[in-house]
């Protein structure tokens, strides 16, 4: 086994992707541990150039016209050092008509002192679609600092998701900067959960702007802090064209000395267009706390049970 | 000696007084209906025995299979095998059907799935199109009460409180509700009904009357439908009660 091999099988593992995907010819995937590719494959309609840089890896994705992935293109962005740092700069295209989901781990199982930021441009055009799926193993020594910053163009009639979600390990600091602008009857769906404990720190920073007649935008954010953890929130989402339709939603669980707090912004710059929101901020709902604690379950118990469904 | 005793139960909030020296005994295997006007303080009485937030600060005792209980928490009374089914069950974002009617069941039952399941088609659910569903906003009010149902029979435990188990519901969910409650006391479950319902209380065995936070009659079932089917109410002034009117119409 080479040692690009030996690391694909370590930074998947700890991820927990079956290897066997791997040797699929119907699956893209690229595999980076630091500033290495090590592993690649494309599948047609897919170009995937990469470029080492200091530290990391620059990558070019584009989707050629009307190509539609059937299976999720498997990413995975890996450490398996203690200490490092990973930079990666992500430039995408999707190009009008194409479609393709991804699906992200990143990966930091040993990480004692480990940074990954992340510079990313996307850009989708006329009723094209991008899902990203962000599933994230870390140390839980709580030694890892992500630092994903975006900015996303969502054209016409295009559809933009993204979920971000860690699997397993403590949060270190996981602080997310995305900014997304949105055309004419275009999609933006913005999802986070996270579940922060010890000092861990949480700061996201969402941003949509729906400029677009009929352009639809959710941001959506579930955290739960517990221990000395902290969370901020910003969710900023402006509506500034008719029939602009959007819904800012901050839930956030704290226990023991935790601290978050919340800061939505809803702008509305026309009379046509509309945005709600809605934000909790505290201890778990007590209703739904008494309930289970009914059926028996300590209140312990029943808080994690609570928690879990919210960050599912 | 009933399976639940609650013996001169006074509560007080914010100065004022809900219940006023509530005593009654719950019989083992036999459905009770726990009746009366709103406001006349019967949710809070049930609220009180499973020592929910806001009603556990009684004076009075309640014991249950003879040991006492009104010190307890929520989950410790559970564990001693009292329930509680709420009027308006609470929603949980992204808790699955089958996670919410498992939590009662205990850790050391083999068979958790088919309990499950079983518990699930009592109430008339086909398992498969819920057990994934989360029990959220997308049920409605009816499908989150059949499925809390199914959570209370899941967890089998041997005395229950339904609060208001017609309200809200279809006439079809209305008969499944019905026969997953005649089950109940098949299975020997003792069961306490809170209601204002005629058809709920004609399921009952016994009823307990109530007005002002007191109990004005404890009598069999049938004594006191006839009284609710002439009268609707057990007296006149809700916050004024006129007792007597009440047992001499009763009477």
């Amino acid at each position: 086994m080479s040692a690009d091999q030996r690391l694909a099988s370590e930074i998947t593992g700890s991820a927990g992707i079956e290897s066997d995907m791997f040797k699929r010819k119907d699956i893209a995937h690229l595999l980076i541990h630091h500033d290495n590719v090590v592993g690649m494959h494309a599948v047609d309609g897919l170009e995937i150039k990469t470029k080492k840089i200091k530290d990391g890896v620059k990558i070019d994705l584009r989707l050629k016209e009307g190509t539609t992935v059937k299976n999720p293109v498997q990413m995975c962005f890996g450490m398996m050092p203690k200490k490092g740092l990973q930079h990666i700069v992500l430039n995408a295209v999707i190009e009008k008509d194409a479609h393709i989901n991804i699906l992200a781990h990143c990966t930091f199982p040993n990480a004692i002192d480990v940074k990954h930021v992340m510079d990313a441009e996307l850009t989708l055009e006329e009723n094209a679609s991008y899902k990203y799926y962000e599933r994230h193993v870390h140390s839980d020594k709580g030694g890892v600092q992500v630092i994903p910053k975006a900015k996303i163009h969502v054209g016409k009639h295009a559809r933009y998701i993204t979920d971000f979600e860690l699997l397993k390990g403590r949060v270190g600091l996981i602080d997310i900067d995305y900014e997304t602008t949105c055309e004419e009857k275009s999609t933006l769906e913005m999802n986070a959960r996270i579940n922060a404990t010890h000092e861990d720190k949480v700061k996201i920073r969402e941003i949509g702007h729906l400029n677009g007649a009929h352009s639809r935008g959710v941001l959506l954010s579930r955290v739960a802090v517990r221990d000395q953890a902290e969370a901020e929130v910003y969710s900023e989402l402006t509506a500034s064209a008719p029939y602009a339709r959007g819904h800012v939603d901050c839930k956030e669980i704290v226990q023991d000395d935790g601290i978050v707090s919340a800061i939505p912004i809803v702008k509305v710059n026309h009379p046509k267009a509309h945005i709600t929101h809605e934000a909790s901020l505290g201890s778990v709902d007590s209703k739904q706390l008494q309930t289970l604690m009914a059926r028996g379950l300590s209140e312990d118990d029943a808080t994690d049970l609570i928690i879990q469904g919210l960050l599912k | 000696m009933g399976l639940l005793e609650v013996k001169n139960l006074s509560l007080h909030i914010n100065g004022k007084h809900i219940l006023r020296d509530v005593t009654l005994d719950v019989w083992r295997g036999h459905i009770h209906a726990l009746v009366g006007t709103n406001g006349a303080g019967k949710s809070t009485l049930a609220s009180a025995i499973m020592g929910l937030e806001g009603y556990r600060e009684v004076t009075g005792k309640i014991y249950f299979k003879g040991e006492r209980i009104d010190d307890l928490s929520i989950d410790q009374r559970a564990q001693k095998g009292i329930t509680f089914g709420w009027q308006e069950p609470a929603r949980y974002e992204g808790i699955s059907v089958n996670d919410f009617v498992g939590a009662g069941i205990s850790n050391d039952e083999n068979d958790k799935e088919a309990i499950i399941a079983d518990a699930l088609q009592q109430v008339g659910m086909k398992p498969d199109d819920y057990l994934t569903r989360a029990v959220d906003e997308t049920l409605s009010g009816g499908e989150r009460k059949k499925i809390e149902l199914a959570s209370i029979i899941a967890m089998n435990p041997p005395f229950i409180m339904l609060d208001e188990p017609d309200s809200g519901i279809d006439v079809a969910t209305l008969e499944r509700m019905a026969d997953a409650i005649k089950l109940l006391k098949e299975r020997g479950t003792t069961v306490l009904l809170i209601t204002h319902s005629l058809a709920v209380m004609r399921q009952a065995d016994h009823a307990f009357l109530m007005c002002d936070g007191q109990i004005i009659e404890k009598n069999t079932a049938d004594k006191i439908i006839p009284y609710f089917e002439q009268n609707c109410i057990p007296c006149n002034h809700k916050n004024k009660p006129d007792i007597e009117r009440a047992r001499e119409a009763i009477e």
